[in-house]
Order: structure tokens, then C-alpha cells, then sequence
């Protein structure tokens, strides 16, 4: 188990190594898909520079990183390109711990012993991640703190848990969501029962809610004496919800928002956000058995939907998919689905060629291939949630089905 | 959505995609080509027409009439040129000065990766002149460029005659609102490509120059002309560009705008338009046009010196002069007259060319076929390879879930290991293809010093030898290496998944090059898609493998110089095709390494490790 790991980490290093020094590594930092006005380095520095001129780093309307992560580089500058490999690392370690713990559900205890490896295969040699920690996207420390997170509410720790979700929040917004999946897998653990009704249930909650939001006022805070000013708070809450940079990305936004009159915009940029946050209750009563898989369901939808999403979060999500490998014989369109994705992460290049430098193609091109892209995930996502309702099925009901007149019978969807 | 997930549905489609795969296969293939082949008839093909507002409806009225001044600066050209042996640089400063122009000289100099036999050059050294013709009424932000290229010989004398001679006119007039360039550029494209990238700032190639000093804002449009006789009989206009990349359509419609206007002949692919369109011979006729400009399309080579200017979003089209056997010859005023009209209406452009088709094949200089019309046809070439992949992934599902099944009702643990080992076999394969495509690549330039010192051959035929031999022994290399490290390997798993693998690669491939350069993709889907569906362990082994071998680009390569020679008609035979099929493979490296084409690298690094995985798959056992 540890020797192939670590051959797994060599393996990841070298790769990342090489590519940093290689010519690629300018290449990939300016790609639209790899970085975001979020997470750019290239904003980071600028960032960084303003602070050091003594300028506020919100100022103008380059920077979009939250104080901490300003504070944080400042310090490590020198060693960036460290630090992000570190960063890489730490996250194999974490997702290699807490993935034995969910995989409760799986047959034999073979499989569940490759697990771990296999995660970290998905997220460390994934060509997304790669690319994401060449262009030194901050995306990976946000899926770092995310995955503490998962790590800390997997291993019970309510406070720890709470710490990280803050964290999380904090640095994307987006997370806010995860919230949910948190508490009933902490409320689980705890053996109390959801019902409304019940007062622990209540009390549990609402001392995990106080935890959070103690420890995200705590951080607010810090940041406000930091920069001893509330220029942040729209600068990066503002711009993540607000979404004023409609330069191409694999998301949803960009093109829908520049094609629109100005001033329907305001009413379809709440419709669009309240769609992040909105799954969240239909999957809270459907999932809530099962908060682990809530959690991923969770991850995707926000890597898909957000305003500003790159390769990395989608990495994210992609990393939990071998711990759903029992689900494997359930899913219904793999096969399609994959090549779907491959064959639009490659056109992503080709069609931003054709558009930007041979201009001999336009913006909707570029377009299809993200519309296609993303349904591509969602119909992913529905597939594997599909395939988790389906197995719950015929854990209770038995595999073999028989209809009434005693013939074979299928489940169907509608 | 619902035909995918309710399970009848399914069963059903996937029963039909088992069944009827090879009828269907067939049947896509068969469309696809068909598809293509109707491209060249009428209905297909409508008419073009000038979009751009700012050149339709504005008549212009020409008045240059001094084709006889423009035949004496040819003839003091031509003097000039003999006497300096080259470019006779300080006299066209002096005449351009003289003009009234500003006038810039570039030098520059480039070393060739290894010598260009076909041109005899490895060490070129050159100077470029432009004089900018500034505009009375702008600001010097934006330019129109026009070119000639100062070549070896006789040639082209006249055209640098008519070009100072429109010059001097161009500056008398008050109605210029765009700068004008006009550009002798020196070795062809070398001094193209050297100018650009100096006037661009940048530098992607490796020339060596002096950066341009004078700059006339961003450059709209680029006509470069050839013209090497004091009369002429037509036109023949190139527009095909670097990789492929053509220019927009309405600049080719300005062009023929005013040919008709002014009565003057013009050509594409050197074949006169015919006036009827129904009838056998002129669908023949127009099918040669169309087949001819997919070949010079596919080769990725820029058919003028205009080929380069697209890569910098400048629309751009070649003008050559012919002169052949017909009676009626036209004079420099007429040829003069028609770029003035087309300069002036180009003036009037308010915006970037952009309103027409950047994507189209032509059957005819008045006809066009847009993207949406023939990307059918590769549709229906790639679509042979999608219910091959998926009847693949359904017989390997089907082993998998057999071998679970197992599995469970046995409940011993060690069954579960049989399946493992069929991704890791595919490692090496993939792993040698691969290196045998970078060594392809990368070897025959690096190695060439080595290959001359132990051979008796030049440089430049090292280079091709190398390429062939490493071509010919990657064939020889691959096929069974899942044996080593996979004893017992014969089964059907392995083979299998390699050719889901294969097909897949290919089928991304060659969706990403359509896109780019849609006459190679379509070339090479013609070719390599039916031999990659067939391919396979069993079945008669020496007719997959013939079948095979010449789906392989360089087959293609070789049966495309044929076709075209056929369609030129000038049939080539087999000694001298074999001779143009070295030179092609010369060419094609140069073209990478001095201008940045993909050609070589795609074919090297992508299509030809993706054959020879299919070579893998047809020796598996």
C-alpha cells in the first residue's frame, strides 16, 4: 500500500516539476480554463505588489483574493513554487486518510484497501490538478482547506469541521453549502435522529451553526484588522456574486451575461446564484441517510454552476469518483459521459485558437463546447446519483426483481 | 435523455449497434464520401456574394493609366537587379524616396535547420524594403499592405514595376484614409515571415533581424502580387495560407469583383470557372477544382507569400499574372486598374473583415461551400468509428460483468485479479508508439551531422532517410511488447481494449484537426477510419495488414502528390512521384521548423503513434 503511493507522489512531482520549468508552464497559466479572475497567480502578484508599494490591494479591480491568502503569500513568496507543491501533497495525505472511512459501503475489503490509492491517482495525476498547480491557481488551496474539511467532519471532529467550513467559506463563498451535508453527517455520528421535532437534534444543531459562525466572524475580523478597511468584502464577495468579469471560462455565466441587456442582468444574476445554492434542499431530504455522498453531489454542483469555475474544482469533485466504484456496475452512460468530457477539454484549445488568434471562428463556437462540457458533468453527476438511488433499491429490495406475473422486472426511471 | 436511461430503449439500441455495426459502418462511410463528392454540384454550392457593407454598394471609378511608366521602372528594376547580383536595395530607397514615400529598410538573416535543396539556401541573408504611403486623412492607425516578392531571376520584375508605379499614383490622390505599405520582400517567405515578425514585435521563429522601424498602424488587409510578363491573359489567385488558414471570403469576392468588372480572366487552382453548371464535364470540372483545393489545403503549406499574414489576423490573397497561349492578352493599366479599384474599396472598410465566411471550400472562383455544408461528410466518416468504440466498450462490459458474476457466486477473491492486468499491458504500447513518434520527430534534424559523417549523403537527404528509416522501423518495433511484460497475453481483453483506445485517439484526433484544417482531417479520415475499424487479431492477416499500411500518413502523402499531379494534368511517374514525395517530406520539415506549421509535428508526434497502435492491435497475438 505505501510503496505504490509513494511512487504515485514521485510520479506526481516529477510531472509537476518538469512542467514548471518547462516553456509550457507560461502557456498554461494564461489558459481561460486554468485560471480564473479569482485564482490567477498572475493577479496574486499583482496583489502583492500593491501591498508592498503600501497601496491597498483592492484598489483597482485586478485582485479578487481574500486578505488571508494575501498575508499568507507575502510570507512565502520566495517559496511559492514549493508551497504549491506542498500544497498537492498535503491533499494526497488527507484524501488518503478519510476515504477507508466512507467507503463503509463496499463489499470486499480488497477493493476498499486500494481506495486510497486510487483517490490519490485521480486527484494527483489528473491532468486537471496538473494543470491547475503549473499555473499556480490559489484553486488549490481551496480545495486543501476543503478537503481538511471533509477530513475533520469525516473523523467527527465537530469544532475542527466547523474551523475548516469557515475557512472554506471564507475563501469562496460557494462552500456555504457544504454546511448541510456537515451537520448530518456529524448529527449521524452522533446516533441522533433527524426529526424536527426532537430537541437534540436542535440543540446539535444549532451549536455546530454557532461554531461556524463564531469561527467565520473570527476570520472576517482578522481580515478587517489586517487591512484596517471593508474594501475586501466587495471586492471579493461582491465580485463572486455580482459576477463583473465575463472573460470566457468553462462556466456557465460569461456569455449568457454578455449578450444580455444591462438591465435584466440583476434579476438573472440572482436567478443563476440562488440555482448554486439552491439544490441543496431537495438533496438534503433525499440524501439524508447518506451525507457522505450529499457531500460530493454538493462539490459538483458547485464546481459546476459557480461563477468563476476552473479545471481545478471540477479535479476536486473528479477525485471522489473511486470511492463511488461499487456504484460502477449501476451507472448507465459512462462511457459516453467520459468521452464527452475528454473530447471537450480538447476542444477547449482548439476552439479558443480559432477564435482569438486565426480569428476565423467566434465566440459561440466557444460557447457550444462549454455548454457541452457542462451538461457533459451534469448528466455525470445525475448518472452517478441515479446509480446510488438504484443500489439503495435493490439493497432493500434484493437484486434479482420479480414482477407480480413472476418475469424479471426493471427499474425505470421517470 | 429518456432513450438513454429507460433500459428497453437500450437494450434495444445497443442490440441494433451489435447487429447491424458493419452495414452501418458502411453505410456512414459511404455517405461521408458521397457527401463529399456532391459538395462540387450546384445546389450544394450557392453563389457568393459581397457582405461587407463597406465595399458592396460604393462605386469606385479607376483612373490609373500609366501601365507604360510601370513596365520602364520594371525594366530599370530588372537592371538594377542584375547588376547588384540580388535585391538592389539602395535603388529601390532611392525610387521610393523619389516617390514621396517613407521609406525602411529591414536586413535580416536566418539558418536553416538543414539545406534547402529545392531552393538551394541554408544560409540566407537578406534585406526587405517598404515605403509607407502615409494617409492625408487619418492617424496612421490602420495600413493596407501591398507585396512583392523580389526573386531569383527574371521573375516578378514587372510586378515590382507596376507596384512603383502605383505608388506614384496612390500618392497623388487626397482620398487615402488607410496607410499603405508597400513591401519588397527578399528569399519569399523567409523575408515575409522576418518582416512580420519584426513589424509584429515579436519573435516565434528564430530570425535574426533588425526590427522594423517605421509602423503604419494595424494592417487590415494584404494583397501580394506575382507578375512576371508585360501582358498577361488572366489571374490566378491563391488564397490558401499557413495550415491551412484561409482569408475571409469577401476579400476573394472583392477580387473577383473587379476582375469581372474590368473584364480580366481569373482562375483558382489554375481552372478557368465554366459557364455552364449542369451538365457531367462541368461538375468534373468543378469536383478537379474543389479535390485540388483540399490537397493545397491539407499540405499546410502557404501557396503565396500572402500565407503568412493570416497567422496575424490579416486577411491576405496571392495575385499571380499568367501569361499563356490565349489571344487576348490585358495590359499593366487594366491589372493596375483592378488593384486600384480593390485598394480604394479596401479604404472604405470601416471595421475588420469579418462579416463573410473564414471557413469554405471553393468548386469555383463564383461558388462556395461554408462549413456547415461539408462538415457532414467528415461527420459521417467519424461517425464510423463511434458504434465500432461502442460495440467494443459492450463486449468488454459484458466480459467484466460476466467475470463479477462469477465472482460473486464462487466467492473466491483470486478471479477478481484476472481482469487487472489488461489496462497495465496497454501501458508499453502506448509508451513505445509514443517514442517512436518523438523519435521521428526529433531525430532526423538532430541526427543529420551524424548521418553524414557515416554516410555518402548531403545533409538535406539525411534528413529524409532518417525520417523514412525511423518511419519504416517503428513498424517493425512495436507489435509485440505486451508480451513482455504480460505473459499469457493473447486474449481478446487485451487486443480489444488497445483498439477502444485506438479508435478513441484517432476519433479525437481528427475532430480537433477538422476543426483547424478541415481538408487534412477529411484526407486523413478518408484514409486511416475504414482501415482502423477493420483492424483486428483474427480474420486474413496479410490483407488487414496491406489495408493498413496504406491508410498510414505517409501513403496518403504519396497518393495525394499522384492525385494531384493527375488533376493538374500532368501525371507523374512512379520514379518522378517518388522524387516529389522526398522533396514533400524536405518540405514539410522546413515548413515546421522556419514557419511553425503543424503538419509535421501533428503527423509525427499524434497521427502516427495512433497508427501504430492499430498495427499493435492487428499483431497482438
Amino acid at each position: 500500500m505505501a510503496a505504490p503511493l509513494v511512487l504515485v507522489v514521485l510520479v506526481a512531482v516529477t510531472v509537476r516539476a518538469v512542467l514548471y520549468r518547462s516553456t509550457l508552464a507560461a502557456f498554461i497559466s494564461e489558459r481561460v480554463e486554468v485560471a480564473s479572475p479569482l485564482n490567477a497567480w498572475k493577479r496574486v502578484v499583482e496583489g502583492l505588489a500593491l501591498l508592498d508599494l503600501g497601496v491597498s490591494p483592492y484598489s483597482g479591480a485586478i485582485f479578487h483574493e481574500t486578505p488571508l491568502i494575501i498575508y499568507l503569500f507575502h510570507f512565502v513568496i520566495e517559496y511559492a513554487e514549493l508551497v504549491f507543491m506542498f500544497k498537492k501533497q498535503k491533499l494526497l495525505i488527507e484524501l488518503d486518510k478519510y476515504a477507508p472511512d466512507v467507503a463503509e459501503l463496499i463489499r470486499t475489503p480488497m477493493e476498499m484497501h486500494y481506495i486510497p490509492l486510487k483517490v490519490a491517482l485521480f486527484y494527483l495525476l489528473n491532468p486537471y490538478t496538473v494543470m491547475s498547480c503549473v499555473a499556480k491557481s490559489t484553486c488549490a488551496i481551496n480545495n486543501t482547506v476543503i478537503a481538511f474539511f471533509i477530513l475533520a467532519t469525516i473523523k467527527g471532529s465537530a469544532f475542527l469541521s466547523a474551523v475548516f467550513l469557515a475557512l472554506a467559506t471564507y475563501q469562496s463563498l460557494y462552500p456555504l453549502t457544504l454546511f448541510a451535508p456537515a451537520l448530518l453527517y456529524l448529527l449521524q455520528r452522533q446516533f441522533i435522529p433527524i426529526k424536527l421535532k426532537s430537541k437534540s437534534f436542535w440543540l446539535y444543531t444549532m451549536q455546530y451553526a454557532a461554531l461556524y459562525l463564531c469561527s467565520l466572524v473570527v476570520i472576517i475580523c482578522l481580515s478587517f484588522f489586517l487591512l484596517n478597511s471593508w474594501d475586501f468584502i466587495p471586492s471579493v464577495y461582491g465580485f463572486i456574486l455580482s459576477v463583473p468579469d465575463l472573460t470566457p471560462n468553462i462556466g456557465l455565466f460569461w456569455y449568457f451575461f454578455a449578450e444580455m441587456f444591462e438591465h435584466f442582468s440583476l434579476f438573472f444574476v440572482c436567478v443563476f446564484q440562488i440555482n448554486v445554492f439552491f439544490y441543496t434542499i431537495p438533496l438534503a431530504i433525499k440524501l439524508k441517510e447518506h451525507p457522505v455522498f450529499f457531500m460530493f453531489v454538493q462539490i459538483a454542483i458547485i464546481s459546476i454552476f459557480k461563477s468563476y469555475p476552473t479545471v481545478g474544482d471540477i479535479a476536486l469533485y473528479m477525485a471522489f469518483l473511486p470511492v463511488w466504484n461499487h456504484l460502477y456496475r449501476f451507472l448507465r452512460n459512462i462511457f459516453i459521459l467520459s468521452c464527452v468530457l475528454i473530447v471537450c477539454s480538447l476542444l477547449f484549445p482548439v476552439l479558443w485558437h480559432l477564435w482569438i488568434y486565426a480569428g476565423s471562428a467566434n465566440s459561440n463556437f466557444y460557447y457550444a463546447i462549454t455548454l457541452t462540457f457542462n451538461i457533459g458533468q451534469i448528466l455525470l453527476i445525475s448518472d452517478y446519483f441515479y446509480a446510488f438511488l438504484r443500489r439503495e433499491y435493490y439493497l432493500t429490495h434484493g437484486l434479482h426483481l420479480t414482477r407480480q406475473d413472476g418475469t424479471e422486472a426493471m427499474l425505470v426511471l421517470k | 435523455m429518456g432513450l438513454l436511461s429507460d433500459p428497453q430503449c437500450r437494450r434495444a439500441l445497443s442490440r441494433l449497434v451489435l447487429r447491424l455495426n458493419t452495414p452501418l459502418c458502411a453505410l456512414s462511410y459511404v455517405a461521408g464520401l458521397g457527401w463529399f463528392l456532391a459538395l462540387a454540384f450546384q445546389p450544394l454550392a450557392p453563389r457568393t456574394y459581397m457582405s461587407e457593407n463597406a465595399m458592396g454598394s460604393t462605386m469606385v471609378e479607376e483612373q490609373f493609366l500609366f501601365g507604360e511608366r510601370a513596365l520602364s521602372y520594371a525594366r530599370e528594376f530588372a537592371g538594377h537587379k542584375k547588376k547588384a547580383g540580388g535585391m538592389p536595395v539602395a535603388w529601390l530607397e532611392k525610387t521610393m524616396w523619389n516617390l514621396g514615400l517613407e521609406v525602411h529598410k529591414q536586413p535580416f538573416s536566418r539558418t536553416l535547420p538543414f539545406p534547402d535543396e529545392t531552393r538551394e539556401r541554408y544560409m540566407v541573408k537578406g534585406t526587405n524594403v517598404y515605403g509607407i504611403l502615409r494617409a492625408p486623412r487619418a492617424a496612421s492607425t490602420e495600413s493596407l499592405v501591398l507585396s512583392v516578392p523580389c526573386s531569383e531571376g527574371p521573375h516578378n520584375n514587372q510586378a515590382v514595376g507596376l507596384m512603383l508605379a502605383l505608388a506614384s499614383y496612390f500618392r497623388g490622390q487626397i482620398y487615402w484614409a488607410k496607410d499603405i505599405i508597400f513591401l519588397v520582400n527578399e528569399h519569399d517567405l523567409l523575408g515575409m515571415e522576418a518582416w512580420l515578425e519584426a513589424y509584429h514585435d515579436v519573435n516565434i521563429t528564430g530570425v535574426r533581424s533588425a526590427g522594423a522601424l517605421g509602423r503604419a498602424g494595424a494592417i487590415q488587409a494584404a494583397v501580394s502580387l506575382e507578375l512576371s510578363s508585360d501582358v498577361v491573359t488572366s489571374f490566378d489567385v491563391a488564397v490558401e495560407g499557413l495550415n491551412g488558414q484561409l482569408p475571409n471570403l469577401d476579400l476573394l469576392n472583392l477580387f473577383h469583383a473587379f476582375c469581372q468588372k474590368n473584364g480580366l480572366l481569373c482562375t483558382i487552382q489554375g481552372k478557368l470557372q465554366r459557364s455552364d453548371w449542369d451538365s457531367l464535364p462541368a461538375y468534373a470540372h468543378s469536383l478537379q477544382t474543389l479535390l485540388l483545393m483540399v490537397l493545397a489545403q491539407a499540405s499546410g503549406r502557404p501557396r503565396g507569400d500572402h500565407g503568412l499574414f493570416l497567422r496575424y489576423r490579416i486577411e491576405a490573397i496571392t495575385l499571380r499574372g499568367i501569361n499563356s497561349f490565349r489571344q487576348y492578352k490585358y495590359d499593366m493599366t487594366t491589372v493596375g486598374k483592378t488593384l486600384e479599384g480593390m485598394f480604394r474599396k479596401l479604404n472604405n472598410l470601416l471595421e475588420r473583415l469579418h462579416q463573410s465566411y473564414f471557413f469554405y471550400l471553393l468548386p469555383s472562383l463564383s461558388r462556395f461551400v461554408s462549413i456547415g455544408i461539408y462538415m457532414p461528410a467528415f461527420g459521417f466518416l467519424i461517425l464510423v468509428l463511434v458504434p465500432h468504440a461502442l460495440d467494443l466498450w459492450m463486449k468488454l462490459s459484458k466480459c467484466d460483468a460476466g467475470s463479477a458474476e462469477r465472482l460473486w457466486d464462487g466467492g473466491e477473491p483470486v478471479a477478481g485479479e484476472e481482469p487487472r492486468p489488461g489496462l497495465l499491458a496497454l501501458v508499453p504500447p502506448l509508451l513505445i508508439c509514443h517514442a517512436a513518434g518523438l523519435a521521428l520527430y526529433f531525430l532526423p534534424v538532430l541526427g543529420q551531422r551524424v548521418a553524414t559523417q557515416h554516410f555518402p549523403v548531403s545533409e538535406s537527404e539525411a534528413v529524409v532517410l532518417t525520417l523514412i528509416a525511423i518511419y519504416v522501423a517503428g513498424m517493425a518495433l512495436p507489435h509485440n511488447t505486451h508480451r513482455w511484460c504480460w505473459r499469457g497475453g493473447g486474449s481478446d481483453r487485451g487486443w480489444m481494449t488497445l483498439k477502444l483506445l485506438a479508435l478513441l485517439y484517432l476519433a479525437v484526433q481528427l475532430g480537433c484537426l477538422a476543426l483547424l484544417n478541415f481538408s487534412l482531417g477529411f484526407l486523413l479520415a478518408a484514409t486511416m477510419v475504414p482501415a482502423a475499424a477493420a483492424v483486428q487479431p483474427t480474420g486474413p492477416k496479410v490483407l488487414l495488414a496491406a489495408l493498413l499500411v496504406l491508410a498510414t500518413p505517409a501513403a496518403t502523402l504519396l497518393l495525394g502528390i499522384f492525385l494531384q499531379r493527375e488533376l493538374v494534368e500532368a501525371p507523374a511517374a512512379a520514379a518522378e512521384g517518388w522524387q516529389l514525395f522526398l522533396a514533400a517530406l524536405a518540405e514539410g520539415l522546413l515548413q515546421h521548423h522556419l514557419y511553425g506549421s503543424f503538419l509535421f509535428p501533428f503527423l509525427a508526434l499524434g497521427a502516427y503513434p495512433c497508427w501504430l497502435l492499430l498495427w499493435n492491435v492487428l499483431f497482438w497475438k
